[in-house]
């Protein structure tokens, strides 16, 4: 650009209002000669097309009622909401009962919902983490070029799965198969809270264990795929460097490709924990109901805030009742969007990930 | 001449590349397995589960009565009937849930590409979709059974459930049309404004036909996603074993609304009607997946 060979167009210097393309088409005037005023191209006020502004305006439009969705999200739950809030003879937050059937004596608290949500939540997490690090490690620097296209297109039809279907398996395919080690777990490290025996019969495998076996499975690809991007994108003059200093391909991986793709791989573990936090049909199907309240152990039934919900749909019919879930929801979806809103932040104005 | 033989064994400097350490090659093998190994773990389960769903539901489907008949009349331990009245549901639902959400999808993601730039609307948008990516089906249920049902007083519907997935599909169709008209080359639009032609009449007739084959692609893949989505279903409609064509009325039977129906349903003939309902389900998603490849092959910009 800098070539000193290239002479500057004369409407580069020319006068603001003059057209580019006259003023490069006649040469240069001769000094003496006085520049004619050009009034019939003054700069008027620009002229939009009607076309042009109708469709600006509707893509306009279309991106502010994404916005306003997201708020009439919350505004409509929580309208929905405080009626019923106010008819809860216990306190919402802190309560472990959880009758709506007598809408003159409404006792409606969530903290077993949120603790049942969050464990099996955290314990998927703790599964499908290293898991999928391993995966996204595989395809972006093991595999080799060829397959690697393939192989990911396998890990994305597990996307591809509905998760009634997941369900369905996780109750009558994978509980009965993860009873004995459940069994094993309970009478060799019982002692642990966290593998006590449960409040629900081990033998339907209707447990947070089953449940979090299932929603690792589920949240594998959406971590591996937001990885594997990252990882691609590490520099390769980085990987070069480390490969010119005889590092083994562990030791480019540690040294160049994490460093690079943490910030990433964090980001995406927290887009899979707000997918694990949402699923709900899957928990409904495998959870089974328990009237005793959650005592911290993996092999615990019970009902996350998603299940819930879900289980009682069919009866909504007083909208009082039906507010007690609403006001669940509307947990549960201010739950997901900040859980979403820190994945995002983490990654926000990076712009190695660009 | 006389150079023993014994020295010209010896280096005259010890080597520039030291061989790697044991140490250094275990781990380098560790990591290796561990790695290969974790991708092995995450195809256990899908070839798990579609052995799972093959396996149960594949006899059920192979009789014709399946494609052509519904549960009509039928007692929950009867053997028999077929699902057409769920499947109906499952596509027409999704496909009205498509016909609303693409328009939105696609406006969406011009006014990103096109017209918002680095606007502050523009990053509010852009993050909203992102939040919109990750709001649980369940709840997006909920919005629309408190907009729909409570406030405005329409009874469940097929096309309430279309309203939920639309929440559910808009962000998907944003995402890959976003990402398709980025890749459009700028020398295009520029080559189309050189001419006269009008920003919205480029847009429409250059950008997006370059980048139509990736759209299509992400509005298959988004509506083989929403057909799957069952919290929708459960809140928002009501369960019919005969066929209903309104969408505007009446309870309406889609498949995974069947399956977890049937899920009450403790005989054989249950057992059969959830499993065949999901290779079903399976199929019309694999069905709709392969279109995507296809239309993708075919309609991609011709390079000569």
């Amino acid at each position: 650009m800098s070539d000193p060979v290239v002479v500057k167009p004369p409407g580069g210097t020319g006068p603001a209002g003059a057209p580019r393309g006259a003023a490069a088409n006649t040469p240069a005037p001769p000094p003496e000669a006085p520049i004619p005023p050009q009034t019939e191209v003054e700069p008027k006020s620009p002229h939009v097309r009607p076309g042009d502004r109708i469709f600006k305006g509707l893509a306009t439009g279309s991106g502010v009622f994404i916005v306003a969705l997201i708020g009439a999200i919350g505004v409509f739950l929580l309208v929905q909401a405080i009626p019923s809030l106010a008819l809860d003879n216990v306190n919402f937050l802190f309560s472990r009962e959880w009758s709506t059937g007598d809408v003159g004596n409404m006792r409606f608290g969530i903290l077993d919902l949120f603790l049942v949500t969050v464990v099996s939540a955290a314990f998927a997490l703790i599964i499908a983490m290293p898991i999928a690090l391993g995966i996204a490690l595989f395809l972006t620097q093991y595999a080799p070029r060829r397959l690697a296209r393939p192989f990911a297109y396998v890990i994305d039809l597990l996307a591809a799965v509905p998760s009634i279907i997941f369900g369905l398996w996780g109750l009558f395919v994978l509980g009965p198969v993860l009873t004995p080690i459940g069994e094993w777990l309970i009478s060799s490290l019982g002692f642990i809270p966290l593998f006590a025996k449960g409040n629900v019969s081990i033998a339907l495998g209707g447990t947070i264990f089953t449940a979090g076996i299932v929603l690792a499975v589920m949240i594998l690809p959406i971590i591996t795929a937001v990885s594997r991007e990252v990882f691609d994108r590490t520099p390769g003059p980085h990987v070069e460097g480390a490969i010119a200093l005889g590092a083994t391909k562990w030791e480019v991986v540690r040294t160049t490709v994490l460093p690079f793709g943490k910030a990433g791989y964090v980001s995406a573990s927290m887009l899979g924990l707000g997918r694990a936090l949402g699923e709900t049909i899957a928990l409904t199907i495998i959870l089974s109901a328990t009237g005793s309240s959650f005592g911290w152990s993996l092999f615990d039934g019970g009902a996350t805030f998603a299940s819930k919900i879900a289980l009682a749909a069919p009866e909504f019919n007083d909208p009082r009742s039906a507010g007690a879930y609403i006001a669940a929801g509307l947990v549960l979806f201010v739950l997901t969007f900040v859980v979403n809103a820190i994945a995002r932040s983490i990654v926000a104005g990076r712009k190695e990930y660009e | 001449m006389s150079t023993d033989t014994a020295d010209l064994s010896r280096l005259a400097t010890p080597p520039t590349f030291q061989s790697v350490s044991t140490a250094r090659k275990a781990k380098n093998l560790t990591a290796t397995v561990l790695v290969g190994l974790a991708f092995l773990i995450a195809v256990v389960p899908l070839v798990w589960v579609l052995y799972t769903v093959v396996q149960r539901g594949f006899p059920v489907v192979l009789n014709a009565d399946w494609w052509q008949k519904s549960l009509s009349g039928l007692l929950s331990r009867q053997t028999g009937g077929g699902v057409y009245h769920a499947i109906y549901g499952t596509l027409v639902q999704g496909l009205v849930c498509g016909l609303i959400s693409v328009p939105i999808g696609l406006f969406v993601a011009v006014y990103l590409v096109e017209y918002g730039g680095r606007s502050r609307l523009s990053k509010a948008t852009t993050f909203m979709v992102d939040i919109l990516t990750g709001v649980p089906s369940i709840v997006a249920a909920l919005f629309v059974y408190s907009l729909w049902i409570t406030t405005f007083g329409f009874g469940r519907s097929g096309f309430a459930v279309s309203l939920a997935l639309v929440l559910l599909m808009v962000p998907v169709i944003v995402r890959t049309t976003e990402e398709m008209l980025k890749i459009v080359p700028d020398e295009l639009r520029e080559a189309s404004y050189a001419l006269g032609i009008p920003k919205w009449k480029t847009i429409v007739k250059i950008v997006i036909p370059t980048a139509l084959s990736g759209i299509l692609t992400g509005v298959m893949l988004a509506l083989a996603r929403v057909m799957g989505e069952t919290a929708p279903v459960l809140v928002l409609a009501a369960y019919a074993p005969y066929i209903n064509y309104n969408l505007f009325d009446g309870p309406m039977a889609s498949l995974p609304l069947l399956m977890t129906s049937e899920r009450n349903n403790p005989t054989e003939a249950g057992f059969d009607r959830i499993w065949g309902a999901a290779i079903t389900l399976v199929l019309i998603i694999t069905l709709f997946n392969l279109l995507a490849t296809v239309i993708s092959r075919w309609l991609a910009p011709k390079t000569k």
